[in-house]
């Protein structure tokens, strides 16, 4: 997406001013935002409609929360882990923020690189995206196991209100359903990229159209979203 | 308001946008079941809304004949009855009205009034598509699992939703959940395609402002929806995990048939705000379509340009925005502070404001029109006159104080038909009228089109009239039989059996409707390409009905708004929204 579409714009015409002239400018020729490709908006729009559904789903969650009789787990408690003898607590969420906060640093350098045309660091960087994806996964893989190990269960656990396990593994779930579909997706476009079809034109499988280098960003507005939304789930559930 | 592009216009053909890259047909198949072509999406759109609708339609007879000969059909048990209701409004609301609206109309005229090839994104309007329909497979299964579809009530209140003996509850409300699921995500696609080929795929000088306001409609409906229907989303899934796996989402602590559940601390009226705010808007994003259509109608069969076009335009951005800030209107009964209710009874009456203001411009551009009583136009008329007088309920059923003792009679019923059943569905069908010469190059059949809105639309009255009227005597609804109770004189029985008569009769007329779309396919008079003499650039298309890629080599440029109708001096009454301006008055 290098060209805009020209706009209609005569010498003749008088602009209108004030109010009438911001939506005329919003609402002009051809595209209302001029340097966006069609794949960027539809992400964005994606995105802000995801960003309902985890909004309802955090809003359902501190309702019940409030809605519940039975005291609360203390979440600082329950997601502690003894490492050598000290008691830490949150310590495997702060590693799991940690790991996917890093990972939007590496998605964001691979943007840089892609549209550079390096084929081979903007490749590398996304599977290293991919890598701690993938770790932050397997964490909470193995916080679900520990917990359920504990005798937390979606319509119980030892500690108090049972929404408090429905509500965890629903949202942590669902966010990992986000996290596990982007590492897919960025492991398929690093394959684009390191084989070179934005280079050669070469037309996807489903759609048979030819990708540019732009998909490399918009897979990183997905992947950045999934984060910002993480941190999100960690002050929600885990500090409060 | 004329816009015109005046000075002479540059001469060179639209750039084709680099983004645009057509997807050709290799086959059969590729070309008419799996298209990517958003015509023939927006024909399966239609095909299986309409069949799924034929359905509902069955349903509701068979609740009339129940509400109006109680006991003589001894198959209408209560279950049943209860399961009918279900199906019936959720089939309706949802897998009619929503997709017909978005996927059929949006599908077909976004691309051709806008100007563009297709959708953005071809592919994943074709996935939506097929996700839509294996949401209404999923839907029908419900009708053959043990115990039959959920028998919830369309609204699907826990938590009577999922507790035992209700009907449905063994596999009827997890099929209905996982296709809502299902429709929620094949809709998300198609609707994003929708949003961003309006906002980044329009021809060349098709400015927002000059858009038909059926895509106006269109366009405003699909974003609410992307919106709205995250929250029945998330409402399915935490009442499917309710239902499947026992926690407690939306279910107290409880005691059915004498038996302690295992639920505790859950929180139905969650589900309800959950679920209206999903509903609410859902009410407007089935209307705004529809009164952008009718704007359209009018004015083609008028001949004169729509009255107030930048009102009309911000009136339904507005209607779009304050149907987010109403949704507790339907929960007044279900014990919310004073003040919420005060809040939202004033939002649901501001809303009043730019629904009138529709009403009034679409009085005023009849207002000394040339009016041709086609099918079309008499569908238009018909869905102004039942929109306000539905309209007019609401304002009863938005105040507090009146919609307590209303809550949950026949008044609601008819309310809620009038306005949002009757109402666009008398647009839909005339939009079928309007635009089936351009989708199949034969008109329908005008007498058996008459026929069929005197019918639908009398009829219609005669339905929903009498049942404000029971309503107002306190006759409960969702009562399988009213039976005997004082305050309701045996002349309500009488009006009971009056309204299913005529509702056996008005269904009975959609079938001429069925009839007359098959017939007319082969036998209809050829239309030509422009039989309505109609201004925007879906009639300008090269060939009827339009072909792949709707515009032949080079995409139209559009000089001017979509309603120059009755143009003094003009060689026929109207200019379309590609015709340059002329030289000499420039």
């Amino acid at each position: 997406m290098n060209e805009i579409a020209p706009t209609a714009v005569n010498t003749g015409i008088v602009r209108p001013a004030g109010w009438r002239g911001f939506v005329a400018d919003w609402s002009s020729d051809q595209r209302t935002f001029k340097n966006v490709s069609w794949g960027k908006a539809m992400m964005w729009i994606f995105l802000l409609s995801d960003t309902f559904i985890f909004g309802t789903f955090l809003i359902s969650y501190m309702t019940v929360r409030m809605s519940t009789v039975v005291p609360w787990p203390n979440p600082s408690e329950v997601f502690a882990l003894e490492i050598g003898g000290h008691h830490l607590p949150l310590i495997l969420i702060a590693i799991m923020t940690f790991v996917l906060i890093s990972s939007s640093g590496t998605m964001a350098m691979a943007v840089n690189f892609g549209y550079r045309r390096d084929r081979k660091k903007t490749a590398i960087l996304m599977l290293v995206t991919a890598v701690l994806g993938a770790t932050f996964v397997g964490m909470q893989a193995f916080e679900w196991s520990k917990l359920i190990a504990e005798g937390v269960r979606p319509w119980g656990n030892p500690w108090g209100a049972e929404q408090f396990g429905s509500s965890f593994f629903m949202i942590t779930g669902f966010h990992g359903t986000h996290v596990t579909i982007g590492v897919i997706f960025l492991i398929i476009v690093a394959r684009k990229v390191w084989r070179g079809d934005f280079d050669e034109g070469r037309r996807g499988f489903f759609t048979s159209r030819k990708g540019r280098y732009e998909i490399v960003e918009i897979t990183g507005l997905y992947w950045h979203f999934v984060d910002l939304v993480w941190v999100f789930i960690f002050a929600l559930f885990y500090l409060w | 308001m004329v816009d015109v592009m005046h000075g002479v216009p540059e001469s060179r053909p639209a750039d084709e946008s680099d983004d645009v890259e057509l997807y050709h047909p290799h086959s059969w198949i590729t070309k008419y079941v799996f298209s990517q072509d958003a015509k023939i999406i927006a024909i399966q759109y239609s095909t299986v809304a309409l069949a799924i609708g034929l359905v509902a339609l069955v349903l509701s007879w068979l609740m009339r004949l129940q509400l109006g000969f109680p006991g003589v059909f001894s198959f209408i048990d209560p279950d049943r009855y209860y399961q009918f209701i279900t199906m019936h409004g959720m089939i309706m609301v949802v897998y009619l009205l929503t997709a017909l609206f978005l996927g059929g109309f949006g599908n077909y005229l976004i691309p051709l009034m806008l100007g563009a090839r297709d959708m953005v994104f071809p592919y994943v309007n074709m996935l939506s598509f097929w996700i839509y329909f294996l949401a209404v497979l999923v839907l029908l299964t419900g009708f053959f699992l043990p115990g039959g579809p959920t028998g919830a009530g369309w609204t699907l209140y826990p938590p009577q939703a999922i507790l035992a003996n209700t009907p449905g509850q063994q596999w009827g409300i997890v099929v209905m959940l996982v296709s809502l699921i299902l429709f929620i995500i094949g809709f998300t696609m198609g609707g994003l395609n929708y949003v961003v080929t309006v906002l980044q795929g329009r021809a060349k000088g098709m400015t927002l402002m000059r858009m038909p306001l059926t895509i106006w409609g269109i366009f405003t409906a699909t974003v609410m929806a992307l919106l709205a229907f995250p929250a029945l989303f998330v409402g399915a899934v935490m009442m499917l995990l309710d239902r499947l796996i026992g926690t407690s989402f939306f279910m107290p602590a409880i005691v059915a048939m004498g038996e302690r559940l295992a639920h505790k601390g859950g929180s139905p009226i969650l589900f309800q705000h959950l679920f209206w705010f999903f509903g609410h808007p859902e009410v407007y994003i089935v209307a705004l379509p529809a009164f952008g259509i009718v704007s359209d109608l009018i004015s083609t069969h008028a001949r004169k340009n729509i009255f107030g076009y930048r009102m009309m335009v911000w009136a339904l951005v507005a209607i779009g925005a304050l149907s987010f800030v109403v949704w507790a209107h339907h929960m007044y009964v279900s014990g919310m502070h004073p003040a919420f209710g005060f809040f939202f009874a004033t939002t649901t009456l501001i809303i009043a404001i730019p629904t009138a203001i529709k009403v009034y411009n679409w009085v005023l551009t009849l207002w000394q029109g040339d009016i041709h009583f086609t099918v079309p136009m008499l569908f238009a008329l018909g869905f102004i006159v039942t929109f306000l007088n539905g309209g007019l309920t609401g304002l009863f059923l938005g105040n507090v104080v009146v919609d307590v003792p209303l809550s949950d009679t026949m008044f609601v019923v008819a309310h809620f038909h009038m306005v949002m059943g009757v109402a666009p569905i008398l647009v839909i069908f005339g939009a079928i009228y309007h635009w089936y010469p351009k989708v199949t190059g034969r008109m329908l059949d005008d007498r058996l089109g008459k026929l069929h809105f005197w019918v639908t639309f009398l009829g219609a009255y005669l339905i929903f009239f009498p049942m404000h009227y029971i309503g107002l005597m306190g006759v409960p609804r969702r009562y399988h039989e009213i039976g005997a109770m004082s305050f309701v004189p045996p002349s309500a029985a009488t009006l009971n059996e009056f309204i299913t008569v005529v509702a056996l009769i008005v269904g009975a007329a959609q079938l001429a409707f069925v009839f007359n779309l098959i017939w007319s396919l082969k036998q209809g008079r050829p239309a030509g390409g422009n039989p309505w003499r109609a201004t925007t650039l879906e009639w300008q298309t090269p060939q009827t009905p339009p072909a792949h890629g709707n515009w032949g080599k080079t995409l139209p440029v559009v000089y001017r708004w979509a309603y120059d109708y009755s143009v003094p001096g003009a060689a026929e009454d109207f200019l379309p929204q590609n015709q340059p301006p002329d030289p000499r008055t420039a």
